[in-house]
């Protein structure tokens, strides 16, 4: 098995194969980040272009750190807007970043789409580091390497995704991967922000949380997006706690050995209640150490072997 | 094509037992006993001559030595120029390697650049106090100044010629062949 | 100067014309329609030209009666000389241009500007479509009288809906006892804000924020019930949705002077397509899903549909090579819209007769103007159309001055071979462009 795809834009067209493959060789590398000297020598020479339309710590960090252990450069373009505010369009962006020759860019983005423009327009590699309300490609990835760490496989699993699906691209991601990789997965989050035709993706739909937890083997609570909503979409960030937190008293309606993911940064007190972001099945920070070895993973399978 | 007539016999089983037995006899010699030894073994052809060369020790020494096995797929100089996907294996150290006295096992040694990138990757494991290699068969042809310190014996091979080592833990007979 | 068009196939449903017969033109008018017209000889009546068009088709010339032709204010993305070039190339011999111009199409001046340019163009003649509110706000009134005074030949805040029903009201009241007609962009804004595509199974799998069915459907219904209390009549502009084909049909049947358009990118693409997230396929309403599409087929076949026009609106990269959710929206249609209409004559949905009516009788009707037919002693605008001719779309090759079109590299059948208007050949498809 081989990666043979020139980029990394989204888990929709994902294999089963494939996934297995970025999860063990995902699994090797994880042991990289565990030595006292926490870097190969193995992409010595190849670039990175980390381009940040949006801001993001964790995620951009994470690249960062996985470009880093395998000794690639790793340049950072940080932009809050896009340059089409200053009357450059998203090709001008391209022509120019090639002309800077990198081997791999990794792109974050507020509109659905933007990665697959530049994967159209350029030779490089490109990595979805997230587009808008489309896809989170190496979030679902780590999720996975995380639920099969803690589960020993994902197939037959119950996962219950809470939130604002509708705006997740996180959530996006997931239903492609878990469902491909055989989970019974639930969306689960308030009646509006449940997007039309999404029981089409292989996914049940349950406006309850109590209902949607009940035999929940991994429960994973995505972040409320309230910037992201335009106008009154929700009342107000008190009504959404009361119904979509994760609390002690909800956690229980799970299953007893379930685990709880968050992709972060978490809103405290509003869709996860402290002590449970904090408690012992909470593998939100197991989720930011795979993370490396996810991206470090996907590097190394895109960079390899390109002559 | 690979045919019948084409593959030659150079190692019977006999021949290959003695070799790790003298093996293991120099390495005891040289190192005045079995203190401080570690046996790291290149994945994936060191892995079972490791693990005979191992019990030999033991048999003579009666102290079974610590042993680990190493991938050196990201070590390799030719990661990013191949045109195979490079697939990768599991290290496995789990020992500190700091002042022991490693030895290195790989069944042929041929260009050298395996174990280049071996000693690459053991040095970011920490500081032994020696690296020495020990390997079944050499065949020649190198293109980096390595040398083996223990070899089973030298078999000058073509360029376009395979050498396989087939030790019987993955079935069939213990044999070396030129293919 | 004569011109005399031999054996062709004249296809004109205004006189229920289909056969094979000759036409003469004569001063810029129809003269004859006859089989057999003799052939001047060489020589002796050197004052006819003739061309031979046997196994061609010849209709009455087709009118596109929802174009953007971007001037005044936006000259980058086409200019009237450019787009009426592309009209002509495109088979059409007139177009109605909508009104969201910059300065906007809502006074006398602008309409009159709008007339100067297409007779210094002198290519496809241009029917200016006026505002129905000041700079389309949607709050006060346009001088109908006065637009119409200066040639302006519909209203219509094409681009914006009329934001409510009162203006609405008003502004159907008002034109139809100054004969002219509103044309209806159905768009509830609360509906589509921030919206990028048709909302649905693949707006949900591509993360884009949705354009629901209904923001159309309920304008639509809106329109449709005004015009039902008041008793005046409204044209129901790019037609995309089951529901608002339904209503018209409905509407039809009860006897209210409603009308209807589609584009043909509404009954050849599916919103499956968006999934390269090409932003040449962005475009108000936005293409829908397999079943809206079949509807719109279906409203083309049974005649609920009246028109078909390209809703032609020209952008420049600077607008369309960018992020999708920030790409204008529009694609360009004259180029492509005849071919694209004859496929539905290829499978059978309408005849060739239909697609006449649906390009040339019905939007003359409907606007009030001139053509639509090649009764004798009417002005001689005529399109001659290959319909066997397959090519393949090229839009580096467009008279357009932009290029937002999706349906590029894309074979297609049939193509206007000669485009005259006023007896004048303003363009022949094998020779240089004017």
């Amino acid at each position: 098995m081989e990666l043979t795809r020139k980029d990394i834009l989204g888990l929709s067209d994902f294999s089963v194969d494939e996934i297995n493959l970025v999860l063990d060789t995902a699994e090797s590398f994880r042991e990289i980040s565990t030595r006292t000297i926490k870097k190969v020598p193995t992409l010595r020479g190849i670039t990175v272009i980390n381009l940040f339309y949006e801001a993001s710590t964790r995620t951009h960090t994470s690249f960062e750190i996985a470009a880093k252990r395998l000794s690639a450069d790793a340049i950072n373009i940080s932009t809050s807007t896009s340059s089409v505010t200053k009357g450059e369009t998203l090709a001008d962006t391209a022509k120019t970043l090639e002309a800077m020759s990198p081997d791999i860019i990794v792109i974050r983005h507020a509109c659905a789409g933007a990665p697959h423009i530049l994967a159209r327009l350029l030779g490089q590699s490109i990595i979805n580091a997230g587009d808008g309300s489309h896809e989170h490609p190496t979030q679902a990835l780590l999720d996975m390497l995380t639920i099969r760490q803690k589960k020993g496989t994902i197939e037959g699993l119950k996962v219950v995704l809470v939130g604002d699906i509708m705006n997740s691209r996180v959530a996006r991601s997931n239903m492609y991967g878990l469902t491909r990789m055989g989970a019974r997965v639930t969306v689960c989050g308030p009646a509006m922000l449940i997007p039309r035709g999404v029981e089409g993706m292989g996914v049940t739909v349950e406006t309850n949380m109590q209902k949607a937890l009940q035999d929940a083997d991994v429960v994973m609570m995505l972040r409320m997006q309230f910037e992201r909503q335009q106008g009154a979409v929700f009342p107000s960030v008190r009504e959404y706690a009361r119904l979509f937190c994760l609390t002690v008293p909800m956690l229980k309606e799970a299953k007893e050995d379930a685990i709880v993911m968050h992709p972060g940064p978490i809103n405290r007190g509003i869709e996860i209640a402290p002590e449970v972001a904090d408690g012992f099945r909470s593998v939100i920070l197991d989720q930011v150490t795979n993370g490396v070895a996810v991206r470090m993973a996907l590097l190394y399978l895109l960079a390899g072997g390109r002559q | 094509m690979v045919t019948e007539n084409s593959k030659r016999i150079v190692m019977d089983a006999e021949r290959i037992d003695r070799s790790i037995a003298r093996i293991a006899y120099e390495i005891l010699e040289d190192n005045k006993g079995a203190d401080d030894l570690v046996i790291i073994a290149v994945r994936s052809g060191g892995i079972m001559l490791s693990r005979r060369i191992r019990k030999k020790i033991a048999d003579i020494e009666g102290v079974v030595i610590p042993m680990g096995i190493l991938d050196i797929t990201l070590y390799r100089d030719d990661v990013i120029m191949t045109d195979k996907k490079p697939k990768m294996g599991e290290t496995d150290i789990p020992f500190c390697l700091n002042d022991k006295k490693i030895i290195l096992v790989d069944d042929v040694i041929f260009t050298g650049r395996t174990i280049r990138a071996a000693m690459d990757a053991l040095i970011d494991f920490g500081r032994p106090r020696v690296i020495r290699l020990a390997v079944l068969v050499d065949r020649g042809h190198r293109e980096i100044p390595i040398r083996p310190d223990y070899v089973g014996e030298k078999l000058p091979s073509s360029l376009w010629e395979n050498v396989n080592v087939i030790l019987s833990e993955s079935g069939g007979d213990d044999e070396v062949v030129i293919l | 100067m004569k011109l005399l068009l031999k054996g062709g196939r004249i296809v004109d449903p205004s006189q229920d014309i289909d056969e094979t017969l000759d036409l003469l033109i004569e001063d810029g008018l129809i003269a004859r329609i006859a089989p057999n017209l003799p052939t001047p000889e060489v020589g002796r009546d050197s004052g006819t030209a003739v061309v031979d068009l046997e196994g061609k088709t010849i209709v009455p010339g087709l009118l596109d009666m929802h174009t953007h032709l971007r001037e005044p204010g936006h000259e980058y993305k086409e200019t009237i000389l450019s787009g009426t070039a592309a009209a002509l190339a495109g088979g059409f011999t007139a177009v109605a241009c909508m009104a969201n111009t910059s300065p906007v199409n809502d006074n006398s001046s602008v309409t009159d500007f709008i007339l100067r340019k297409a007779a210094r163009a002198d290519l496809a003649r241009v029917y200016p479509v006026a505002a129905v509110s000041r700079n389309l706000e949607g709050e006060i009134l346009t001088e109908f009288s006065d637009l119409k005074d200066a040639g302006a030949v519909a209203l219509s805040d094409d681009g914006n809906p009329v934001a409510t029903a009162g203006l609405m009201r008003r502004a159907l009241e008002y034109a139809y006892s100054l004969s002219l007609p509103v044309i209806s962009h159905c768009e509830d804004r609360s509906l589509t804000e921030g919206g990028a595509m048709n909302e649905g199974f693949v707006s949900t799998e591509l993360g884009l924020p949705g354009i629901p069915a209904i923001a159309e459907d309920i304008m639509a219904a809106r329109d449709i019930a005004i015009a039902e209390y008041t008793g005046t009549r409204v044209h129901i502009a790019h037609v995309s949705t089951a529901a608002t084909v339904e209503l018209v049909r409905d509407a039809k049947r009860r006897g209210i002077a409603v009308t209807a358009e589609t584009a043909p990118h509404y009954f050849t693409l599916t919103d499956e397509a968006l999934r390269s997230y090409s932003t040449d396929l962005k475009v108000y309403p936005p293409i829908r899903g397999s079943e809206d599409r079949d509807a719109v087929i279906g409203g083309l076949r049974d005649g609920t549909i009246d028109v078909i026009a390209s809703d032609h609106a020209p952008h420049s990269s600077i607008e369309k090579d960018v992020e999708f959710a920030y790409a204008a929206t529009g694609l360009i249609g004259l180029e492509t819209s005849l071919a694209l209409s004859l496929a539905m004559v290829e499978q059978g949905v309408i005849s060739i007769g239909r697609l006449v009516e649906a390009m040339s009788v019905n939007p003359a009707r409907i606007l009030g103007v001139p053509g639509g037919t090649l009764r004798t002693g009417t002005a001689a605008d005529v399109t001659v159309i290959d319909t066997t001719r397959a090519w393949t779309v090229d839009k580096n090759a467009f008279r357009s001055l932009s290029r937002n079109c999706p349906f590029h590299g894309r074979r297609l059948t049939g193509k206007a071979l000669m485009t005259i208007v006023g007896g004048i050949i303003k363009y022949r498809e094998d020779a240089k462009p004017l």
